[in-house]
C-alpha cells in the first residue's frame, strides 16, 4: 500500500505515528539483508558523494537569515543545482567546493515555481551528479543526506552527513497557516533532521550514493510547529534543470541591449513603487501601490515580488526597471508575482485602463 | 483516521513477516550491537546536584571511579554530587578538576573500587559515516538512571566551533546525528565498539527550541587525554595558545601576521610573513585547521612545529603559553562562570517559552529535597575534598604528587645521600668533566678550570655556567628532589602529565617552587623514573633542560649514567656519568 496522501494539518498530526510505525517496519525488513548495519560501511558511499558537495555563501547574516545554503556539482565544468533563496540576492555570491576551493559563482537562472537555482563557477574536472542518473526512491529507503547545515563546516572542512529513511512519500500541498512554500509537488519526507539552517540545496542520495532529491527549504508548520524534513526528487527538477543547462530558459543575467521600443513602459507609469535599491540586487518587492493606477488594477498588492516580466526572468530592482524599458506601454504586460508563498500571474492591460478612464 | 489504521496493521502484517526471514548474521550482527549497548549503559552516569536540581550526564573511565563530564554540568552541581548508574543505585562524587575552555570536568565516584568504565577510543581515527551512540540522560529523564541511547552516525570530523560570546571553544570536535538534548550534556558518545570517542557538550539549538536537531557536537577523547593528567591535579586548567596570529592568505598559506616576542615561538625563530606548515603532527592549511590543532593541548606543552622562514623550512618543539591569566582562571573558582545554559528539564520539548527558550522547571530526584541551603557534605565526599586557593580539589593533586613521589622513592630511597655529590664523568665535547653538588653550592670541573657557585636566596641571577640555562643551579634543584623531596621546596605540586622528547605515553610532572625559580620533574610513565628537569629562572625565558638517561644501581640507588644539557635550540653538554661518589657514604663504582 502506498502512502500519498496531501499533507494537510491532520496529516501532520499523525506524522510522527506513521514515520515511527513505517521506521519500524523499514529496519526489520531491511535486515533481510545480507549484511547488517552495524557491519556496514558508509565511509566510502560519503567519500565518493562529498567532492559533489558545495557550501554557498551570499547575501543574509541578519537574524533568523543565514548567509550560507547548500548546492551540489551537476556538471564537470561548474554548474550548481541549489535552492532559489534570499542568499542568492546580491552579486558576490561563493561556492566553496569540497577540496576547499573557494570561487565566486553567477547565477544562471533559476525557476520560482521549484525554488531552484544553478550557478556556475569557473572550474572544470568536477565531480558532479549526472541528473540523468538519479533514481527514484521509495518509503523505507535508507538515505543520506548532505548539506552545509548551521555553517558549521567552515574553511576547508567538508560539509556534514546524516542519515536517515524515507519515513514518506507523499505531496507537498502548501497551504496558508501551515506549510507555506510556491512548491507543490512530490517531497520524500525523512525521519531525520535533514533540513536546518543551511542545510537547503543539499544533496539527498541512498546508500549507493545515487542522487535521489535536494533538500528544500526549512519548513514549518505554523499550526503545530511540526518542521518538515524533506527533499525535493530530482525527477521532479530535472527538465527544469536541464533546461537552463541547454541555455532554454531565460537567464538571470543581464540580457543585452536590444532596440529600445518607442514608448517604453516604467515603473512609475504602472504605479508602482518598488522598495529602495539599496543593494546590489535588491528583490523587486512592490512597496506601495498607487491608487487608480494599472497595477491596482492588475491587483498588483504591496510586498509582492516581481519574478517574470512576460518570460524574462526578473531578479532585482534594477533588473525590473530594464526589462519595463524593453516593453513597449500600449501592450498588455503578464508579470508573475510571489505573493507570500504563492505565484500569482497578473496581466497589466493598458487599453482597458485607458478606455475606462476615457468613459 | 480509518485509512490509517488500516495502513498500520498492513505495515504490522508486512512486519511479522518479515521477521520470518530475517539473515542469521543480520542477528548475530543486531545482538553484539545490543551487548555493546548494555556494556556501555554500565559505564554511563546521570549527574544531579545535591538536592536534585538540574544535572547532566557523565561516563565512568576508571575502575576507581574517575568520571568524565561538561564543565557547564559539574558548575551547576557544585563540589559535591550525585551520580545515578544504570545498576539503580545512587553514589556519591566529588569534582576533581575542570578545564571551563574545553567544556571538560572530571570528577570522582566514590564508594567502590570496581565501576564499570568505558575504554577510551582514537578518536583521530573516527571517520565521517561511522556509527555512533550516545548514552545518557536527555530532559533529565531518568528517574531510575537506566540511560537514555540514541544511534547516529558521524556527520563530520575536526570541527571548529567559535565560542559563542563564553569562554567554551569547540576545537576538533565530532559532529553526529544521534540525539543530543539538553541532559545529554556531559555524556559519552561510543563508537561502534562501545569505546568512549568523545563526550557530547553542544548542540546546534535555534529556533526550534532546546531540543536535537540531528546535529550535536563531542569534545573528542583524544582531546581529553590529553587534559585527563591535569584534570587530575585538581586544578582549573587552561588551554594554548602560540602567541602569535595567522591569517590564511590568497594562496592557501597560513602566514604568521602578528607574534609576541616574549613567546616561545618567537624564540624558536617565528617570524612576521613566515608560513605555518605543520603543527602537532598535523598538516595546516587553514586557519581553522591551525584552530582545531592548538585546541586540543594544554597550556604549557610543547608541541612539533613546522614552519617556513624565507626559503628554509624549520622543524622545532614549542612551548604554548596559557589562553588565559592565571587570575582570569581563579575567578572560575569564585563566582559561575558565563557558559551554556545549564542543562534543565524541558516540560514540552520544543515549546518556545516568552524568550523564545523552552520553558523549564526543575525535576525533583526522588527521595531528596528541593535544593535550599547547601546541604554538608557527605562524609565520604569530605574525605576525597580539600579547599585551598586556587584549586577544584587540592585533595587530588597531594593524592598525584604523593604517587608520583612514592613510585620514584620506591626504586631507592635518597634521603640518606645528604652529603656532597660527585659525579666524573666525560663529554665528548670537553673531555674529564667534574660535577659536585652540595646543598647550597654546586661547581663544575673541565681540564681548562674550575667554577664553583654558592647559591644566594636570589637564584634567578646566577645561570653558571653562560650558555647552559643555569646547569649548576639545575643541578642542586635535581639533587634536592631526590634528597629532601616535597618538603625540600616552598611547593611542590602535581602538575599534570604532558610529552617528552624520546619517551611513549604521557610523563608525570611535578612542578617545585624554590625561592624566585621553578621547576617541573617529568618522570616516565612506564618505570616512575625521572627523565627531565626543566629549571625556569623566570617567565618566558628558555629553560635550563637535563636529560635523565640510561639508568642503573649505584650503592642501591637508580641513578643516570648520562645526562644531557640542553638550553634553547643548543645542547649544551652531554655527560656520560662513570662514577658519582657521596660524601656520606663509601664511593662505589
Amino acid at each position: 500500500m502506498s502512502v500519498r496522501d496531501r499533507l494537510n494539518p491532520s496529516w501532520c498530526r499523525f506524522m510522527p505515528v506513521l514515520a515511527a510505525a513505517l521506521l519500524g517496519a523499514c529496519a526489520i525488513a531491511t535486515v533481510t539483508g545480507a549484511r547488517a548495519q552495524a557491519a556496514d560501511r558508509l565511509t566510502p558511499v560519503i567519500d565518493d558523494v562529498l567532492p559533489k558537495i558545495v557550501k554557498i555563501y551570499g547575501a543574509g547574516g541578519v537574524r533568523g537569515l543565514e548567509p550560507y545554503q547548500s548546492g551540489f556539482v551537476v556538471s564537470a565544468d561548474g554548474h550548481i543545482l541549489t535552492v532559489w533563496s534570499y542568499v542568492l540576492d546580491t552579486d558576490y555570491i561563493t561556492a566553496t567546493i569540497d577540496d576547499g576551493r573557494r570561487f565566486e559563482a553567477k547565477l544562471v537562472s533559476f525557476d520560482p515555481r521549484l525554488e531552484l537555482a544553478v550557478l556556475k563557477i569557473d572550474a572544470a574536472d568536477l565531480s558532479y551528479f549526472d541528473l540523468a542518473a538519479s533514481v527514484p526512491a521509495d518509503e523505507g529507503t535508507r538515505v543520506l543526506a548532505f548539506s552545509n547545515l548551521f555553517g558549521v563546516a567552515t574553511g576547508d572542512e567538508a560539509a556534514s552527513v546524516q542519515h536517515g529513511v524515507i519515513a514518506v512519500t507523499t505531496r507537498l500541498d502548501a497551504r496558508r497557516g501551515t506549510f507555506e512554500t510556491p512548491y507543490h509537488g512530490e517531497v520524500y519526507v525523512m525521519d531525520a533532521m535533514t533540513n536546518n539552517p543551511g542545510a537547503a540545496g543539499g544533496a539527498l542520495v541512498n546508500q549507493n550514493g545515487e542522487l535521489l532529491g535536494m533538500l528544500g527549504k526549512e519548513l514549518r508548520n505554523a499550526q503545530n510547529n511540526l518542521w518538515l524534513n524533506y527533499a525535493v526528487p530530482i525527477g521532479e527538477l530535472r527538465s527544469s534543470v536541464e533546461a537552463i543547462l541547454e541555455g532554454k530558459t531565460p537567464r538571470a543575467v543581464d540580457v543585452p541591449a536590444e532596440a529600445l521600443p518607442d514608448n517604453p513602459a516604467d515603473v512609475a507609469w504602472l504605479g508602482l513603487v518598488l522598495v529602495p535599491d539599496v543593494l546590489e540586487r535588491t528583490p523587486p518587492f512592490v512597496d506601495e501601490v498607487r491608487s487608480e493606477s494599472l497595477a491596482e488594477a492588475a491587483d498588483i498588492r504591496p510586498d509582492d515580488l516581481v519574478v517574470y516580466v512576460g518570460d524574462r526572468l526578473i531578479h532585482s530592482c534594477k533588473n525590473l526597471v530594464e526589462e519595463l524599458a524593453r516593453t513597449e506601454r500600449n501592450t498588455e504586460i503578464r508579470l508573475v508575482v510571489m505573493r507570500g508563498q504563492e505565484l500569482v500571474e497578473v496581466v497589466v492591460a493598458p487599453n482597458e485602463a485607458a478606455e475606462s478612464e476615457s468613459e | 483516521m480509518a485509512r490509517g489504521l488500516a495502513m498500520l496493521v498492513a505495515v504490522a502484517l508486512h512486519a511479522a513477516s518479515a521477521c520470518a526471514q530475517v539473515d542469521p548474521e543480520v542477528l548475530e550482527a543486531e545482538a553484539a550491537r545490543a551487548d555493546v549497548v548494555e556494556q556501555a549503559s554500565r559505564t554511563a552516569v546521570a549527574i544531579f546536584a545535591r538536592g536534585g536540581q538540574g544535572g547532566g550526564s557523565g561516563v565512568v573511565i576508571s575502575p576507581d571511579g574517575y568520571a568524565l563530564s561538561n564543565f557547564h554540568v559539574t558548575n551547576e552541581a557544585g563540589k559535591a554530587m550525585q551520580c545515578g548508574m544504570a545498576d539503580g543505585k545512587l553514589y556519591d562524587a566529588v569534582i576533581v578538576g575542570i578545564d571551563p575552555t574545553g567544556d571538560v570536568a572530571l570528577l570522582k565516584l566514590l564508594g567502590r573500587d570496581d565501576f564499570p568504565y568505558a575504554e577510551m577510543a582514537d578518536s583521530d581515527r573516527v571517520e565521517v559515516g561511522d556509527w555512533c551512540f550516545t548514552i545518557g540522560n536527555p530532559f533529565l529523564l531518568a528517574t531510575d538512571f537506566v540511560p537514555t541511547v540514541a544511534y547516529g552516525i558521524i556527520s563530520g570530523v575536526h570541527r571548529y566551533q567559535y565560542p559563542a560570546g563564553t569562554i567554551l571553544e569547540y576545537a576538533d570536535c565530532l559532529q553526529a546525528d544521534a540525539a543530543i538534548n539538553p541532559g545529554n550534556s556531559g555524556g559519552p558518545m561510543f563508537d561502534a565498539e562501545g569505546r568512549v570517542i568523545g563526550i557530547n557538550g553542544r548542540g546546534s539549538f535555534e529556533k526550534r527550541g532546546r531540543v536535537n536537531v540531528g546535529v550535536g557536537y563531542a569534545i573528542s577523547i583524544n582531546q581529553i587525554k590529553n587534559f585527563l593528567g591535569h584534570l587530575k591535579s585538581g586544578r582549573v586548567v587552561d588551554h594554548a595558545t602560540l602567541g602569535a596570529r595567522v591569517y590564511s592568505d590568497t594562496d592557501r598559506r597560513v602566514v604568521v601576521d602578528d607574534i609576541l616576542e616574549e613567546s616561545d615561538a618567537y624564540r624558536r625563530g617565528l617570524r612576521f610573513g613566515d608560513e605555518l606548515l605543520r603543527f602537532g603532527n598535523r598538516d595546516v592549511q587553514t586557519v581553522n585547521a591551525f584552530k582545531n590543532a592548538l585546541g586540543i593541548f594544554p597550556k604549557g606543552w610543547r608541541v612539533p612545529m613546522t614552519f617556513r622562514h624565507r626559503d628554509e623550512t624549520v622543524d622545532v618543539l614549542v612551548r604554548l603559553r596559557g589562553l588565559h591569566a592565571e587570575s582570569e582562571l581563579a575567578d572560575m573558582l569564585q563566582r559561575p562562570a558565563k557558559v551554556e545554559p545549564p542543562d534543565q528539564p524541558d516540560p514540552k520539548p520544543g515549546e518556545p517559552g516568552p524568550d523564545g527558550q523552552p520553558k523549564r522547571r526543575p525535576t525533583p530526584i526522588p527521595g531528596h529535597p528541593p535544593r535550599g541551603k547547601a546541604a554538608p557534605m557527605p562524609e565520604i565526599v569530605e574525605q576525597h575534598y580539600e579547599a585551598k586557593p586556587g584549586y577544584v580539589n587540592y585533595y587530588f593533586n597531594k593524592l598525584h604528587r604523593d604517587r608520583v613521589w612514592d613510585a620514584l622513592v620506591a626504586r631507592g630511597d635518597y634521603q640518606g645521600l645528604s652529603g656532597e655529590w660527585t659525579i666524573e664523568g666525560t663529554t665528548a665535547a670537553a673531555g674529564i668533566i667534574k660535577l659536585t653538588i652540595a646543598d647550597t653550592s654546586a661547581s663544575i670541573g673541565l681540564e681548562s678550570g674550575e667554577l664553583r657557585i654558592e647559591f644566594e636566596d636570589e637564584m634567578a641571577g646566577q645561570l653558571e655556567p653562560p650558555g647552559s640555562g643555569g646547569l649548576l643551579l639545575s643541578l642542586n634543584m635535581w639533587r634536592r628532589l631526590l634528597t629532601k623531596g616535597p618538603k625540600g621546596f616552598d611547593e611542590l605540586i602535581y602538575w599534570g602529565t604532558a610529552p617528552v622528547p624520546g619517551v611513549d605515553g604521557l610523563a608525570d610532572v611535578l612542578a617545585g617552587a624554590y625561592h624566585d625559580i621553578e621547576c617541573r620533574f617529568y618522570f616516565d610513565p612506564a618505570d616512575g623514573q625521572l627523565v627531565l628537569l626543566e629549571m625556569y629562572p623566570e617567565d618566558d625565558v628558555d629553560p635550563c633542560e637535563l636529560y635523565f638517561a640510561d639508568y642503573g644501581e649505584v650503592q642501591g640507588h637508580m641513578l643516570p649514567g648520562r645526562i644531557e644539557i640542553r638550553h634553547g635550540d643548543l645542547i649544551y653538554q652531554i655527560v656520560d656519568c662513570r662514577r658519582y661518589t657521596f660524601a656520606s657514604i663509601d664511593e662505589k663504582e
